[in-house]
């Protein structure tokens, strides 16, 4: 009986894939695509501002409002954080993907790879709140600025406009550590898995046809692993750009995408401009990939 | 060809160090070599895998650094060079195309990287890959070529460069017979167009003799002989490299004694013996040996035959079939046989 139905399946292997990708194909089709379509659907509704009820009627008044400047500072703010959280991450991540893919030792990679993934196993939550701590007045920087007698720098720093604030616990410097921080492993693996698949014969042959190893890194090395930069950037950027919880704890009162979103949808009862304004990290989003296909990225997929 | 000397190896020893759970301690890939490659030649390094002829062949190209003892490059010493001061270029095993790259780019990275004009890029790079009949491939991208194909853009890429010396690590391996055969040919016509000193690395012993002016048979780490193919495979003077280069009856003892009258071991090549029925006549200046046909292995051309000797030992026996067929050989198998070969065609070893 087994049998006959092992044969029956062997012989029918279409069907086989069809019941194998039914599961993930609803999942896909209701909860990925479907709520992305409510969000849509939800973006072209309006609020009725006396009596705080959504109007179900097809309008363009909700997106209107996004251009309007305080909302199209909190758009150009995030992006800038995405931007730079991005950058800091790659640069960080770059050399340490390298020594991982190129030079340590097997144990040593094991090593690494753990340290790198370890703080993933605990909760967001947690480390973002330690990170508070670390940052507070009378935290552990400005102890161990105190102890080196460097206060006064962090003073000096702190009372620089935009990168200052009271202290690096509510600045947008501290956002952009704790950014660079929590989503630095999701910039690392995928370039040390980029790093990894670049065959070292590659790299022989570059010096071995005269190239010294600075222009072997920026005429094989890098253009083979810029896929893997791009990969570990679509994480770091977008999880920027939709991030309401760091900017809440590190922030003033200036709203970022996620913020503005959560506002608007819990305080004010505004779906639809959260709807809306949920849009522009999604388009934002498909303007960065198609920047990053321009550049290369994706051809040697 | 001049006589002037391309490469020197100087005593050169290579350790690595291995940590195993099998084996920890050193090894030695390189044992102390010496050998002088001429300006001009096409010399083979030929060894079955771990003799020590690719680490050999990495040190000139500089991917690797002798432990002790010098390379001379044209009279220079290079040990301590790193690959891209030394005027040679290397055609991989896996032809290490630049993937993200045309063939065009892929052959003119040696220009580009010293700057070369674009132009003049471009005309060599037209010019190289007439060379190795690829006309007018040069924008596809190296995923689109077949293996021969790529084998001969690798080629291509190195001698754009016009090095002193092109160093070929296996480059045919991957190749299917019928290639293979044919890029045999097609190397051995461009390195006498171009005039570069070609030192190939190979663990296939026919395609060292068809291709090879010269050749440096490697085991563990040593070189075992140095000589033309012709020396090499008539005139093995190590077991080694009579059981490598071909294959070879090696004889000795009181086997020995009885055929030649003499201890000293000697060696026979296989094609070089006679089999013909135990109550033949016995004529002219030969040796012989009496035994039974144990196994028959029927090739096609040839068929071989394992004969054990009267007083032990086996011979390989290979015979052409001429006028024999597959039904007739069969027929030999278990009968008595008288093997007979010329005397001069022994190779004596010595003890």
């Amino acid at each position: 009986m087994l049998n006959r139905i092992s044969t029956y399946f062997y012989l029918r292997p279409r069907l086989v894939l069809a019941l194998l990708l039914l599961p993930p194909l609803i999942w896909f089709l209701v909860v990925y695509i479907g709520s992305l379509i409510t969000l849509l659907i939800n973006s072209f509704f309006s609020l009725d501002s006396f009596t705080g009820q959504v109007v179900r009627e097809f309008t363009l008044k909700t997106y209107a409002k996004l251009f309007e400047p305080s909302n199209l500072q909190i758009f150009g703010r995030t992006t800038l954080m995405a931007a730079l959280v991005t950058l800091a991450c790659a640069l960080l991540a770059f050399p340490l993907s390298y020594y991982m893919a190129r030079f340590a030792s097997r144990r040593v990679k094991t090593f690494l790879y753990l340290a790198v993934t370890l703080p993933l196993w605990s909760s967001y939550v947690v480390r973002v709140y330690s990170w508070k701590l670390i940052l507070a007045q009378e935290g552990i920087v400005s102890w161990f600025a105190n102890l080196l007698h460097l206060d006064g720098i962090l003073a000096w720093y702190l009372a620089l406009p935009v990168v200052g604030g009271p202290s690096l616990s509510i600045s947008y410097t501290g956002i952009f550590l704790v950014f660079v921080y929590i989503w630095l492993p999701y910039m690392i693996i995928p370039i040390q898995t980029a790093l990894e698949r670049v065959p070292k014969s590659l790299i022989e042959a570059s010096g071995d046809l005269g190239a010294k190893p600075s222009q072997t890194f920026w005429n094989v090395i890098l253009p083979l692993a810029f896929p893997g930069v791009i990969a570990g950037s679509i994480f770091t950027f977008s999880l920027t750009l939709g991030d309401f919880i760091v900017p809440q704890l590190f922030g003033s009162s200036a709203y970022t995408i996620g913020r503005a979103v959560l506002a608007f949808q819990g305080t004010s009862n505004n779906i639809p401009l959260a709807a809306a304004f949920t849009m522009g990290p999604i388009l934002i989003m498909i303007v960065y990939l198609l920047i990053a296909r321009r550049l290369g990225a994706f051809d040697a997929l | 060809m001049s006589e002037k000397t391309a490469i020197e190896f100087r005593n050169v020893t290579r350790l690595f160090s291995v940590r195993h759970k099998d084996f920890s301690g050193e090894v030695r890939a390189v044992d102390d070599v010496s050998l002088k490659i001429n300006d001009g030649e096409f010399f083979s390094l030929l060894g079955p895998s771990g003799s020590g002829k690719t680490t050999s062949l990495r040190m000139i190209a500089g991917f690797d650094r002798p432990t002790s003892g010098q390379i001379l490059l044209y009279g220079q010493e290079v040990s301590d060079l790193p690959p891209y001061e030394r005027d040679v270029n290397t055609v991989f095993q896996d032809y290490a195309l630049f993937p993200h790259m045309t063939v065009g780019e892929n052959i003119a990275y040696g220009l580009m990287i010293k700057k070369v004009a674009r132009a003049e890029r471009l005309n060599r790079v037209d010019e190289t890959l007439d060379l190795v009949r690829l006309t007018g491939f040069a924008d596809r991208k190296p995923g689109q070529l077949s293996g021969g194909q790529r084998q001969r853009v690798a080629l291509a890429r190195a001698l754009i460069n016009h090095p002193r010396v092109l160093l070929l690590d296996e480059p045919l391996g991957a190749l299917d017979l019928k290639l293979r055969q044919q890029m045999q040919v097609e190397l051995k016509t461009i390195q006498q167009r171009v005039g570069i000193t070609f030192i190939f690395v190979t663990h296939d012993q026919e395609e060292a003799l068809t291709m090879s002016d010269r050749i440096a048979v490697f085991n563990s780490g040593k070189v075992e002989q140095i000589g033309s193919p012709a020396e090499i495979y008539e005139r093995p003077q190590t077991p080694f490299v009579a059981g490598f280069v071909g294959v070879s009856n090696l004889i000795s003892g009181d086997v020995a004694k009885r055929i030649t009258g003499s201890e000293e071991r000697f060696t026979i090549r296989p094609e070089k013996i006679h089999l013909a029925s135990a109550d033949g006549e016995v004529e002219g200046d030969l040796f012989f040996a009496n035994g039974r046909v144990r196994d028959v292995v029927y090739l096609g051309l040839y068929t071989r035959y394992l004969v054990e000797l009267e007083g032990g030992g086996d011979l390989v026996v290979v015979e052409k079939n001429i006028n024999s067929t597959s039904m007739d050989v069969m027929k030999v198998k278990g009968q008595q046989t008288r093997l007979s070969w010329k005397k001069e065609h022994i190779n004596r070893l010595g003890d």
